[in-house]
């Protein structure tokens, strides 16, 4: 489980998060949603270690980040997985060299284990023949497939996702929003998801978190979204047009 | 920030690199990438440059002594004197500072803002030590070699010159090479060249690790590094002048 408690982080005295308690269940896709800017890259880098907080607590199955040394921050590091919202796949390596990274790094493996290990995972993301090509030719959804496939090919006990399918249409898009659940059943891992897409949240999310103005202003699951009077949500959610239409229509069939 | 700030982040960074190579290997992999990128494909221009340094200075050399009571030698000696000791050296590092630095700067930048410094650090690998040691290190020794190659080249070319212009005569001019021949300077010229090849690899490293923005700020962050190398070069080529010729 990983706990966060009272989370606060300032940009130059511009408060972005200003007290966010909550936890992260094993085998969960767990969402933190939010408009642009409201801070859920922010939150997301905090919980990785990448930005420090000003004040809060983060601890991942009892390991608090403030109480680890360096060596047992690696160490941590190392059992996450993260999917960034550019993909960030290294530009200069090819897609079996970017998979390939982490076991080359961290492991004793001789090459042949590695190109295994590597094509296990690039077939549990559904992607064939692209071993030899380099990021800048592949598609958005390739990509992200490919940082999927190296986030996991660690075995990562965690798995973060920063906007998984922004920048996707909408088929790849829920495509890669099951690949995640699916690899979140499977390895029954710690996922959060960073999204705006409420596509996905009704999808996938079984724990939603909501962030406006720097605060936890709503957590609960998909199905509760349609039947919360909050305020905050209603209106974030329900932005949409057809939203609206959907959730008349569920809390009509639920009455 | 000021300079005093961002000169304490320079050092600050520099300990970062300065760490044992997580693993070997990955390491050794990552060197030869670097020699042949900041090393070998800059080889074709200091080549064609100091050539062509030589030959210019030779031939102003001889435009300009024609009185008869300057030995004609004077040409191959002044030659071989400034390349040894300026041209090859510190005009080449600041060819190398425009041309490897804006390298550096923006592809480390790049790095940073589509947030692959970011993956390398979730990961858990020191990103400063795996960017820029090998850097550094293909930098230092890599470059000492092509400063040789330039000094060699610029004193070749002011020969052709001769050869091809008549100005003076390739006896007179090897006489001139040959004379006062003092391996003091070849020295002070690969000391040099030692200390520029580690600005060049660091400073630009600096702007592009901690640049912040996108393209644009990445685009602005190279010119950035490129004036700054520069100006140390030239100022640390002033100081090791006076500490190390007088
Ligand atoms: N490194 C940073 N320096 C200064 N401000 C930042 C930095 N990172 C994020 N911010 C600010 O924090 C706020 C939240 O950003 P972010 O977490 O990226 O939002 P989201 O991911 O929800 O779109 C924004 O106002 C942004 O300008
Ligand atoms: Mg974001």
């Amino acid at each position: 489980m990983i706990e966060v408690y009272n989370l606060h982080k300032e940009f130059d005295g511009v408060p972005v998060l200003k007290g966010i308690t909550t936890t992260f269940e094993k085998g969960k896709t767990n969402m933190i949603i939010g408009q642009s800017g409201s801070g859920k890259t922010v939150f997301l880098k905090c919980l990785l270690g990448l930005q420090v907080p000003e004040k809060g607590i983060i601890s991942f199955d009892g390991r608090k980040h403030t109480e680890l040394d360096i060596k047992s921050h690696r160490q941590l590091r190392q059992e996450i997985g993260m999917v960034f919202q550019g993909g960030a796949l290294y530009d200069s390596l090819t897609v079996e060299e970017n998979i390939m990274f982490p076991l080359q790094m961290f492991t004793e493996n001789s090459k042949e284990e590695m190109l295994e290990r590597v094509n296990v995972v690039l077939n549990r993301v559904n992607l064939e023949n692209a071993n030899k090509k380099f990021p800048a030719e592949l598609s958005g959804g390739m990509q992200k497939r490919v940082a999927i496939a190296r986030a996991i090919v660690m075995n990562p006990k965690y798995l973060f996702c920063d906007e998984p399918n922004s920048g996707l249409d909408p088929n790849t898009a829920i495509v890669i929003d099951n690949l995640i659940q699916e690899i979140t059943k499977e390895y029954n891992i710690i996922t959060v998801i960073n999204s705006h897409d409420m596509n996905s949240v009704m999808e996938i999310g079984e724990k939603i978190i909501f962030l406006k103005d720097g605060v936890k202003a709503w957590e609960g699951t998909n199905k509760e979204i349609f039947e919360t009077e909050n305020e905050a949500i209603v209106k974030f959610v329900y932005s949409s047009n057809l939203f609206k239409k959907v959730r008349d229509a569920y809390l009509k069939k639920t009455k | 920030m000021n300079y005093v700030e961002h000169i304490g982040k320079y050092f600050i960074m520099l300990k970062q690199v300065f760490r044992k190579p997580q693993k070997w290997s990955v390491f050794r992999e990552t060197l030869f990438r670097e020699i042949e990128d900041l090393g070998l494909k800059s080889l074709g221009i200091i080549a064609f440059i100091s050539f062509f340094v030589g030959g210019v200075v030779a031939i102003q050399t001889a435009l300009n002594v024609d009185s008869p009571l300057i030995p004609k030698h004077l040409i191959g000696f002044a030659t071989k004197r400034s390349m040894i000791l300026e041209f090859a050296p510190t005009f080449m590092c600041v060819i190398l500072a425009g041309k490897v630095g804006s390298y550096i700067t923006s592809s480390i930048g790049t790095m940073r803002v589509t947030e692959q410094i970011d993956a390398l650090e979730v990961m858990g690998i020191n990103s400063l030590n795996y960017l820029v040691l090998p850097k550094i290190i293909a930098a230092v020794f890599f470059y000492p070699l092509l400063v040789l190659m330039a000094m060699f080249l610029g004193i070749y070319g002011g020969y052709l010159a001769g050869v091809l212009t008549d100005l003076f005569h390739s006896e007179d001019y090897i006489y001139g090479i040959q004379l006062e021949f003092n391996p003091f300077f070849i020295q002070y010229a690969l000391i040099k060249t030692f200390v520029f090849a580690f600005v060049i690899a660091t400073i630009p490293a600096y702007h592009g690790y901690f640049v912040k923005g996108g393209s644009l700020e990445v685009g602005r962050a190279s010119t950035q590094a490129v004036v700054w190398t520069s100006i140390v070069i030239i100022l640390l080529n002033y100081f090791l002048t006076q500490m190390l010729l007088s």
